[in-house]
């Protein structure tokens, strides 16, 4: 058995060069989930994906590029929100349980929004794994962004594949010491300030970023930095493919996600086989496009042959059809001999015939009337949120207080929630009590008034106590020993009114 | 057999050298590389907590570990920097007059809070949670107040209790009307019809008129002429419909023929200054303040 482990540490150098094609030259490499003989034990093979030039590479590049500038740039957007609040367009305020996202303002206990918002995204995920697979995990997942970020940096400072194959191999010298070491310092570089973007989103950043400048940031910024850092260089550095193929849940929930008809990366092997070198000379006639060239195994970041077919380590970032495509163009034959298509498809191809994609499944038709339901339930919402609301907590030791005038006395706490950007003043009355000669009386702690002038300040819950007196007539007029009662608080400027039901407890009858 | 080592024809792997029914065998693999990592990282760890720590018991004491840390100084040091950041309230308080604490709505935020937590630690045993009161502990919620009740009474009632040792406590005294042999059983009866009168509550009418006598004679000094009561003296009003020690006749009864003088103790022996005007805040917030 230890025979085969040598066979398995795929970064051979290729020393004997083969050619696949004219000027096609083959890769000797193995993948690194080759079936045959794999024992239960081995060693992760490092994987140096090879640079490849194409659409896909270049729309990964955009991706990149959008995904990394939103998620630097973003804390660093202002908005103003008055002299009260904090002007950070993005933030997550812990300290005062709030929500901040450009105008919308979210606070601890309506964090339900969020929670449809993590719906929605996820609604929108699958359907778009449905339609094409893991379009996430292949572009915009972190883990690929920065990874395929930290390959980059590992190519700029040690070279291609070639190189790095060569420098890993190599007995260790000044050379070998200096290009790993500046690929790792740099790599730690990019980590720390990913870690630092992160903390960006719960402070103010200006603040936050001056507060780094001169050491002076909380201990807890510190803390998270440094988590991030080290997740940041352990994960997109070392472990790389290993988090999607071991880690991470998702790739093993989206195989219930595809199904034949979903848009895959695959190869086509009715187009490619039988495989095999081809010499200038040689005739395309019975024989595949497939050259054997094993361009794309070598581009793949998690090291595999996209011709055994689909397989759990295929993040289907969709590289090997740029590289594949590179050959063909060279080669002389049509592309996408590996190209995006769905099961059914490359079935049917096996007897020459042809199957149009079908976009609308039982799956895809659900997601689709489920994403603008629960997008259309979340507008509802927001449109219709109060931003004046009103808990009433009633009492409940003592329920009530028998007075000496024989009256009944019940104790409610007030919260009034000004969500408002401003001051606002509110006045309070109550509704549902049966109407007598003598009026319940309202007394409110704290104000002098009878009928008190509330001032909520901005972004807000003030608790005011209120004490609500029944006269012995109108407690002999009540007819059980719970009585609904409705509390309104008005906004004297603009007149919004807000409701909530409670009860009066009286002695029982 | 320990120099030798077994290794499984099928597998390749290294056994145990344990053998179960005859040729059962248990491969030795080794345990996957990031558990044992994981398992020496923690040793290391824990050599490292044990000197920074407190971790050996010795005879008499512990080891203090390097750090010095120990979970009772953070509790001190809490406790010192909670009192430091309530120093500016309690300040405060302790120069305001009362009626000065419930006009400023942070002090009486303070005061609120601060009073509606020692009530639970030392008033609630008696006066209930929610201060709702038991018989003979008055409810402290409602309007009826035997010592008075505004804040100025509240505080002195609070601070020197009731019918105790402390020359300054609310002192007052009721007859044991029966125990003493003052008034006969029918005349406490009729006198008890006439107190539950006050309140319409009375139902032998002429019993009512001859303990109108009675109380008149024996009673209006402290309770007044119309049972109204008097809080100079502690003497509860007997004209509303609430009753310390029971409404019943039954209780009146008993009321009368052994007397009532419920007891508090003065609790400025046991608080300080702040947190007894920040209690008497408290109560007289409960809605029955005058």
């Amino acid at each position: 058995m230890a025979t085969t482990l040598d066979s398995y540490i795929t970064p051979k150098v290729e020393n004997e060069p083969v050619e696949a094609a004219p000027g096609v030259m083959r890769h000797d490499v193995k993948p690194v989930n080759a079936k045959d003989d794999r024992p239960l034990y081995v060693d992760r093979v490092a994987i140096h994906p090879k640079l490849v030039h194409g659409t896909f590479r270049n729309l990964k590049w955009i991706v990149m590029v959008l995904t990394l500038g939103f998620y630097y740039l973003v804390p660093w957007l202002r908005w103003d929100r008055g002299p009260t609040l904090p002007d950070q367009a993005v933030l997550i305020d812990f300290a005062d349980q709030r929500l901040f996202f450009g105008p919308m303002e979210i606070w601890a206990q309506e964090f339900y929004y969020v929670t449809g918002l993590l719906i929605l995204a996820s609604l929108v995920l699958f359907l778009v794994t449905a339609l094409a697979g893991r379009v996430w995990c292949g572009y915009a997942c972190p883990q690929t962004v920065w990874t395929d970020l930290f390959i980059m940096v590992e190519r700029v400072f040690q070279g291609d594949r070639n190189a790095r194959l060569r420098l890993q191999k190599a007995p260790w010298s000044s050379e070998k010491v200096w290009k790993l070491g500046i690929t790792h310092v740099t790599w730690l570089f990019i980590s720390v300030l990913t870690g630092g973007a992160f903390v960006f989103y719960f402070r103010d950043a200006p603040t936050l970023a001056y507060e780094f400048m001169t050491g002076t940031a909380p201990y807890i910024a510190y803390v998270f930095v440094g988590v991030f850092t080290f997740t940041t260089y352990a994960l997109g550095g070392l472990a790389r493919e290993q988090v999607c193929i071991y880690m991470c849940p998702w790739p093993r929930i989206q195989g219930a996600m595809y199904d034949d008809h979903s848009m895959l990366v695959s190869y086509r092997p009715h187009r490619g086989e039988p495989r095999g070198p081809h010499k200038k000379a040689d005739t395309w006639d019975g024989r595949g496009d497939c050259v054997d060239c094993k361009q794309c195994v070598v581009v793949c970041p998690v090291g595999i042959d996209i011709r055994q077919g689909a397989q759990l380590e295929c993040i289907q970032c969709a590289l090997c059809i740029d590289a594949c495509n590179e050959i063909m163009e060279k080669v002389g034959r049509p592309p996408n001999l590996i190209a995006y298509d769905t099961f059914h498809n490359l079935k049917a191809a096996e007897t020459g015939g042809n199957v149009p994609v079908k976009v609308f499944r039982t799956r895809t038709i659900l997601y689709m009337v489920l994403i603008p339901a629960v997008l259309g339930l979340m507008t509802y919402g927001w449109v219709n949120r109060s931003e004046l609301q009103l808990n009433v907590l009633r009492d409940r030791n003592p329920l009530f207080v028998r007075l000496s005038d024989g009256g009944i006395r019940n104790g409610y706490t007030l919260k009034i929630l000004n969500k408002r950007h401003e001051t606002r003043q509110y006045k309070v009355s109550i509704k549902g009590l049966p109407a007598t000669a003598v009026d319940p009386k309202l007394d409110f702690v704290g104000f002098k008034e009878a009928d008190p002038v509330i001032d909520v300040v901005p972004d807000s819950l003030r608790a005011i106590r209120v004490y609500l007196s029944l006269p012995k007539p109108a407690v002999s007029q009540l007819k059980d020993e719970s009585t609904d009662l409705t509390f309104v608080v008005t906004d004297i400027e603009d007149g919004t009114v807000t409701r909530r039901g409670t009860k009066f407890r009286s002695p029982k009858k | 057999m320990a120099d030798q080592k077994k290794i499984d024809k099928v597998t390749g792997v290294e056994t145990t050298g344990h053998v179960w029914d005859d040729d059962l065998q248990e491969l030795n693999n080794p345990m996957p590389k990031w558990w044992l990592y994981i398992m020496y990282a923690t040793i290391i760890w824990s050599i490292g907590y044990m000197v920074a720590y407190p971790a050996w018991p010795l005879a008499s004491d512990y080891t203090r570990g390097v750090l010095g840390y120990s979970q009772r100084q953070v509790v001190m040091d809490q406790i010192a920097a909670g009192k430091a950041a309530q120093s500016k309230f309690r300040d405060a308080i302790a120069q305001a007059e009362l009626n000065e604490i419930q006009k400023n709505p942070e002090l009486l935020e303070f005061a609120l809070a601060g009073g509606a937590a020692a009530f639970g630690g030392n008033c609630a045993p008696c006066h209930g949670r929610g201060a709702q009161g038991f018989k003979g502990y008055p409810n402290l919620n409602d309007d009826d107040w035997i010592w008075g009740g505004d804040l100025e009474a509240v505080h002195t009632t609070i601070r020197h209790g009731i019918r105790n040792a402390d020359e300054d406590s609310r002192q007052s005294d009721m007859p044991k009307f029966g125990q003493e042999q003052l008034l006969e059983k029918a005349q406490i009866n009729d006198v008890a019809e006439y107190a539950l009168s006050l309140s319409g509550a009375a139902t032998d009418q002429e019993a009512v008129g001859r303990g109108a006598e009675i109380f008149a004679e024996q009673c209006s000094a402290c309770h007044g002429e119309n049972g109204a009561g008097n809080t100079e003296l502690g003497a509860p009003n007997l004209a509303n419909g609430i009753w310390l020690y029971g409404g019943d006749k039954k209780d009146v009864v008993q009321s009368i023929h052994t007397g009532r003088g419920g007891v508090m103790p003065p609790w400025h022996t046991r608080l300080d200054d702040v947190t007894l005007k920040q209690l008497a805040v408290y109560v007289h917030s409960l809605g029955g303040g005058q």
